[in-house]
């Protein structure tokens, strides 16, 4: 258990951290840029559009996937797939396949064409029919392509890919305090599916894996009840499971200019190995355990100090309101407000230098074998360069207070090619075709 | 076997009336087959197997009924297969011992075919080639899947008797206090069971007694059947108290070899009993809740996985007609599976369930997930025509 004092305990002081940051390279310039970038993005409030009705359908076909920049709905299945078979042809047939099952889905019909109920009688189903009645839901489905796919671990490769491996999808690399379990990281492909009803994203999952027997095989999956960012001004700030606002700076939507700069891959990705992944992303999941017990048991000031705001208004340590901006000058009683060790100290794009899209849900897996709950966050960004995104802000959490209080258990980091067009194109057209 | 998984239709009314007085008069009981009631062979074709030699005296024959006769002079026990495209078994000998002579009597219409004798029972055996001269029959849709009932009732007679043969085996052994001995053979003879588990199914009463496994009985009923003496043998490592088991299991046993020798299953119930026998190997085999005390699993998993083959191919003329695509992809899935558990093979057996990794035991879930979702399939263009 950390003391009041603890802002200190890191040995690192605020001036040789900032110090750091100001030594004139490519990192401040980045910094600078990015903060300048997100005040820009939340001080836009007043260009939020109103959120969409929970029920309604989100468009499927775009320049972008859904289910990155549009609205974070409240219920996650993801699921992280290997591939069984050799033949790129029948990868390929599932890619189309999974894309009209998708198309489907989303606009809250069946699976299949012929549907839950419609079909011969001693033929199984097209779809599974737990979805029969429910509206769309907001559902969005995200395909994205992990490193193994184009170059398995033993360095084959398997579909002719892996001269299209971008450079920047490779493994994270190993961070501090890591306790991953192989079993429930990486994979060849994921789906991430998204909707407002926890039914509805659960057919999604269920079905496409069904379609995919032969082909693909789950190597793990990951259910999350509560989304824990905000990615829209339309939306409220949510609160995670140590009971505080979690993505009140978060890249929003309506910041098309941040999201191009630190989301997407754009028209200038070097090298030809990614031109198929313009106007994509790419995705980093980490589960989070929360070691709920001993947070709970702590002082509502340790909490404070370790996460950097307010748990009531969720305002920086220091300001007044949730969207006040964070000032790591401000002192009270001759302490500067914001602990050099709290997370939002040292993840601030200020500090950090970048910004990430954060998507991520809360999930509780029941208990562990003594009784504590399982519980945490499952964390989900988006961004334009793992390298620069998610590697470089975590990097900078390694003496943050709150890695006493969490657990990284599993980790996976893909590629989201750009969005399907139209009802002719499919997922990972420009990678195959 | 699952009291939870009824897949398969009860038998109609009718055919059960008509079962009960054909099951008398069913052939198979002399551990060969019959190819249909009556029938008379045209000839007899010498076999000569050895542990590495299968000299069948023709390679040429007319269309028509033969008569095989295996003679085994061999050291060790084998069996004898005629084959058509795909490996459909157009007929088979079981469980011929060293010195014995056993008969196959097979309706073989034009076309080419494999024969093949197995020394040891495992593998794809030892073939050559047979062709059979004269004029293809014209089949009609309805004529060709009739054909598929009746070849499978042969390969399900082929079963029951070594099933009768080998678990009399076992329980002579259980008997005469033979741990070490009725050990060896308790896998064995559930390989005949697990073969036709479908069809055994049908008589609901007769599987629970014979396969339901502990904590599956309503209240007051006794646990019966093989998993009994198989806790016996390898919790308890005695044979004490078991011979009334031993004794009951036989008689249940017989009672469903008699039953099934004169069942003819639908070919609905065939796609159905495929698909059934893969699911039982997902849900008992790759999770080793069928063998729980023996780790033998994988001796079932191979049985219902032949069991299963047995039945698709028992349809594979009507479907090879039907959806020409959907053959080729459950041939290459069937071979997959094969190919995934083959890798476990052992001198004389399989690797125990609980000596198998989470990574071998995910490749073989894998491979029936793939196929049990082709063979999901056949019903409905068996019910299409």
């Amino acid at each position: 258990m950390t003391g009041p004092d603890d802002g200190r305990r890191g040995g690192l002081s605020r001036r040789r951290l900032l110090g750091a940051l100001g030594v004139g390279t490519a990192g401040v310039l980045a910094g600078g840029a990015a903060g300048g970038a997100l005040g820009r993005a939340t001080a836009d409030d007043a260009a939020g559009a109103p959120a969409p009705s929970p029920t309604d359908a989100v468009p499927f076909h775009g320049a972008h996937q859904a289910g990155i920049v549009t609205p974070a709905q409240d219920r996650l299945h993801f699921v992280a797939l290997d591939v069984t078979t050799d033949s790129r042809d029948e990868l390929v047939q599932l890619l189309r396949d999974w894309t009209a099952a998708a198309r489907r889905m989303t606009a809250g019909q069946d699976a299949g064409e012929v549907g839950a109920v419609a079909g011969e009688r001693y033929a199984p189903p097209d779809d599974t029919g737990e979805a029969i009645g429910l509206p769309p839901s907001g559902l969005t489905i995200t395909v994205g392509f992990g490193p193994t796919l184009f170059t398995t671990a033993d360095g084959v490769d398997r579909f002719g890919l892996a001269a299209r491996r971008p450079a920047p999808l490779v493994e994270l690399p190993a961070f501090p305090g890591d306790q991953l379990d192989p079993a429930i990281s990486g994979g060849d492909l994921c789906l991430q599916a998204c909707a407002n009803d926890p039914q509805v994203a659960v057919h999604a999952v269920r079905n496409l894996v069904r379609i995919g027997a032969g082909v693909v095989s789950v190597r793990w999956s990951q259910l999350g009840f509560g989304r824990t960012s905000s990615t829209s001004t339309g939306q409220d700030t949510p609160r995670n499971l140590f009971g505080f606002k979690d993505g009140t700076a978060n890249l929003k939507a309506e910041n098309g200019s941040a999201l191009d700069r630190f989301v997407w891959v754009g028209d200038d990705v070097e090298g030809t190995a990614a031109e198929w992944l313009r106007g994509g992303s790419y995705l980093v999941t980490r589960r989070i355990r929360m070691l709920v017990e001993p947070w709970d048991s702590s002082s509502l000031d340790e909490q404070q100090r370790t996460i950097g705001r307010t748990k009531g208004s969720g305002a920086p340590l220091g300001q007044r309101a949730e969207f006040d901006p964070v000032d790591f000058t401000t002192q009270v009683d001759g302490e500067f407000a914001v602990p050099e060790t709290s997370h939002v100290f040292l993840a601030h794009p200020t500090n950090s230098g970048t910004a990430i899209l954060r998507r991520g849900y809360s999930f509780v897996d029941g208990s562990d074998g003594l009784g504590r709950l399982d519980a945490g966050l499952f964390f989900i960004a988006f961004q334009r360069d793992p390298a620069t995104g998610f590697v470089q802000v975590q990097r900078n959490l390694r003496l943050d207070a709150m890695n006493e209080y969490v657990r990284h258990t599993s980790s996976a980091v893909f590629a989201c090619p750009p969005g399907v067009r139209d009802a002719d194109d499919w997922w990972g057209r420009a990678l195959f075709g | 076997m699952s009291v939870r998984d009824r897949r398969l239709p009860l038998l109609t009314a009718a055919l059960l009336a008509a079962l009960t007085t054909a099951a008398c008069g069913g052939g198979g009981g002399d551990g060969g087959t019959a190819a249909a009631a009556g029938e008379q062979a045209a000839d007899t074709v010498p076999v000569a197997a050895t542990d590495d030699a299968c000299d069948v005296a023709s390679a040429e024959l007319p269309a028509g009924t033969h008569s095989f006769a295996v003679t085994n002079s061999g050291s060790q026990v084998t069996e004898f297969y005629v084959y058509a495209d795909g490996d459909r078994v157009m007929g088979e000998v079981e469980n011929i011992a060293p010195g014995l002579t056993r008969e196959l009597l097979v309706e073989l219409p034009a076309g080419s075919y494999e024969t093949a004798c197995k020394p040891g029972m495992v593998g794809d055996g030892i073939r050559a080639g047979l062709t059979v001269t004269g004029e293809a029959a014209t089949l009609s849709e309805d004529e060709t899947l009739a054909r598929a009932s009746a070849d499978y009732q042969r390969y399900v007679q082929s079963q029951t008797g070594a099933l009768l043969e080998q678990t009399t085996a076992f329980t002579d052994a259980v008997e005469a206090g033979d741990v070490e001995g009725a050990k060896a053979l308790y896998p064995v003879a559930r390989t005949y069971w697990e073969r036709i588990e479908p069809v055994a199914e049908v008589f609901g009463d007769l599987d629970p007694l014979i396969d339901g496994r502990e904590g599956d009985q309503a209240e007051g009923e006794d646990f019966t059947g093989f998993h009994r003496i198989e806790q016996a043998l390898w919790v308890g490592g005695t044979t004490e108290g078991m011979a009334p088991y031993a004794d009951r299991l036989l008689a249940d046993v017989q009672e469903v070899v008699d039953l099934a020798d004169g069942t003819t299953l639908e070919p609905l119930q065939l796609a159905n009993g495929a698909k059934a026998l893969l699911d039982e190997i997902a849900t008992g085999k790759i999770t080793g809740e069928e063998d729980r005390y023996s780790h033998t699993d994988l001796w079932d998993f191979a049985a219902n996985l032949e069991g299963s083959e047995a039945a698709v191919q028992a349809l594979r003329p009507y479907l090879e007609e039907a959806d020409p695509e959907l053959v080729a992809e459950i041939d290459e899935r069937f071979a997959a599976t094969e190919a995934e558990l083959e890798q476990y093979r052992t001198d004389g057996g399989w690797t125990p369930h609980d000596q198998l990794t989470e990574d071998q035991l995910r490749g073989l879930s894998d491979s029936v997930t793939a196929l049990s979702e082709s063979v999901s399939r056949v019903a409905a263009v068996v019910a299409d025509r």
